[in-house]
């Protein structure tokens, strides 16, 4: 399906998850969205409207939903599980390792306004540690979709793959990014740029800034590499290779703190097969101060100017 | 099934799960003697399940959430014919199918792998729920510890299955009052259980967990109400069975030694 979205607008990609979901839920009355009190910041309400039995609001009450998700699909149904990313993999950490994982259940949980999308409410609410937490367990996926065609693609993906996928979505605007009709595919990287002197890796709402930051460096004579990694479980080890042997250094950006996310797993392939230099850009190892989600990417290094000074300083690195 | 035919099944159950415990040196005897009444009735009275398709969609549901209690699983579903008998002597091996907690991704006829307490009751609600979309008449049947009681996913569960209006789901809490170190009462008291789960809007019925005619009376499809989920209070005893054991904290998880093992084994023997 496709979502027109006037060019250079930002996209809160929440709303191409819902029209997706409702698009998949017309043609598969299994499909089930079950969520926590959220209806309205999982930008539910329209599905409801469409199919009130088929939404399953359980209130406050996130181990019991997550539970929940897991019985509806041994009763055969395709539970789509969506609460704030911070609570959904917080709260209910042990029902998603027992009920999701180890018993390898078709759920699809949905972890929304992932990252630091609620910046100001502050790090109660913040879901930066849940790569880490969700990529620790077997059997998950872990999808973090860049912009509005991702989003589609990937939740396209999720609704027929027969197992347990976690989608971490945001709603931090976004631009287009990747083409009309792009077509998801598990454990792949797609390479929006390429580049000689050094990769930038990145998903979710950083993709787009690790792009303004190769402008930046091509404007200065450095050729970067840019590299949307969505799937941080199975990470594309043969993309990450590639980068390594072609490139000589990798910069990791993510909406995530440095332990444990997206820019560990890249390092988990690099030490393992070709060491290059790396730097691991994200929020290094505190609670975030007060501030707005773009603030805080600011704050933490990632505006493109930010991400452009690291890959200079990794440059001198390189043997 | 009449309630001596499925006493005389339970009492097969019992010493083969006593056997398995003293060989693998390890199990929670206490907590599957006082729940193997339970399970037997379910199996082979209450449950509509084929052994010989163990994934059929319409069947019903048990989820055993107290999964410590794994073994008097494992040798109910070997009873039933859903593993072979003599696989229960994998018990706990390396490498068996059969470790301390039920995996539903390795042994036919588990539905849920249980082991963390406060996991089944969510999962049965989702099931219940999942059978009214389809307008269905499986039903779901959950059976937890009364110390697993005190884990608050519980009560999220319960409030979700009056507010749901699962008539289709049922939970029999197996209520020997001794959790693994110390009487529930002495713990954290959870008990009573049934003003608290009448209060909460559920259906609610108190029986011996030891005499299989109440057992199979109040499982039955007649003793549902209609619109409301009920809950079971089956009083049991842990170590039901076996004179030393019965009540006695000390056999959570304790080991017959092999004088034990054989006055054990000679008291479930001269029972049936």
């Amino acid at each position: 399906m496709t979502i027109p979205v006037p060019p250079g607008q930002l996209y809160d990609c929440r709303d191409a998850f819902v029209a997706t979901l409702e698009a998949l839920a017309q043609k598969n009355s299994d499909i089930i969205a079950v969520c926590n009190d959220s209806v309205g910041s999982s930008k539910l309400g329209g599905f409801r409207d469409r199919w009130p039995d088929r939404l399953v609001n359980v209130g406050i009450a996130e181990q019991n939903m997550v539970g929940v998700g897991a019985g509806l699909a041994n009763g055969g149904k395709i539970p789509f599980v969506c609460a704030a990313s911070c609570f959904l993999t917080g709260r209910a950490l042990e029902q998603i390792k027992a009920d999701i994982a180890y018993t390898n259940t078709n759920v699809k949980l949905c972890g929304i306004s992932s990252g630091m999308a609620y910046g100001e409410l502050g790090p109660t609410h913040h879901s930066i540690e849940d790569f880490a937490w969700i990529r620790a367990l077997p059997n998950i996926p872990v999808i973090a979709p860049a912009d509005r065609a991702e989003t589609i693609a990937a939740v396209e993906w999720s609704a027929q793959y027969e197992g347990p996928v976690f989608l971490r979505l945001s709603r931090v605007g976004v631009p287009d990014l990747l083409p009309e009709g792009h077509v998801f595919e598990l454990g792949k990287a797609n390479m929006l740029r390429d580049g000689t002197d050094l990769t930038i890796i990145a998903n979710g709402v950083l993709t787009h800034r690790a792009m303004a930051a190769a402008q930046v460096l091509a404007a200065r004579g450095v050729s970067a590499r840019v590299l949307n990694m969505a799937t941080v479980r199975p990470i594309d080890r043969d993309a990450v290779l590639a980068a390594a042997n072609e490139t000589g250094a990798i910069l990791t950006c993510e909406e995530h703190t440095v332990f444990g996310g997206l820019g560990s797993a890249v390092a988990e392939v690099v030490v393992e097969t070709r060491p290059v230099p790396m730097k691991l850009l994200g929020v290094p190892g505190i609670f975030a101060p007060t501030g707005s989600a773009n603030f805080l990417l600011d704050e933490f290094g990632m505006s493109p100017e930010g991400i452009a000074a690291s890959a200079a300083e990794l440059m001198k690195k390189k043997a | 099934m009449t309630p001596s035919e499925l006493r005389v099944i339970a009492n097969r159950i019992r010493r083969r799960d006593l056997q398995a415990v003293f060989e693998a040196g390890a199990g929670h005897i206490g907590g599957e003697m006082s729940v193997t009444d339970i399970l037997t009735a379910l199996y082979f009275r209450v449950l509509n399940i084929d052994p010989a398709h163990p994934d059929v969609p319409d069947r019903d549901r048990l989820v055993l959430s107290k999964g410590h209690t794994a073994c008097a699983l494992y040798v109910t579903l070997a009873e039933k014919g859903f593993i072979p008998k003599d696989e229960i002597s994998t018990f706990l091996k390396p490498h068996s199918r059969l470790n301390g907690h039920p995996n539903r991704t390795k042994v036919p006829g588990v539905e849920a792998n249980t082991g963390p307490l406060g996991h089944g009751l969510p999962i049965g609600v989702g099931m219940a729920m999942a059978a009214k979309l389809d307008k269905a008449d499986w039903r779901t049947f959950v059976v937890t510890g009364d110390g697993e009681m005190q884990e608050g996913s519980n009560w999220e569960a319960i409030m979700a299955a009056a507010q749901f209006k699962l008539d289709n789901l049922t939970l029999i809490i197996d209520h020997n009052r001794l959790q693994q170190g110390a009487r529930v009462a002495d713990t954290n008291n959870v008990a009573p259980f049934a003003p608290k789960l009448e209060a909460f809007g559920w259906a609610v019925e108190e029986i011996d967990g030891h005499d299989m005619a109440a057992i199979s009376a109040a499982l039955d499809r007649g003793a549902i109400t209609p619109g409301k989920p009920k809950c079971i209070v089956a009083h049991t005893f842990k170590g039901k069975g076996v004179s030393f054991m019965t009540d006695d904290v000390a056999w959570h998880h304790k080991v017959p030694s092999a004088d034990q093992y054989k006055q054990a084994m000679r008291e479930l023997e001269e029972a049936v």
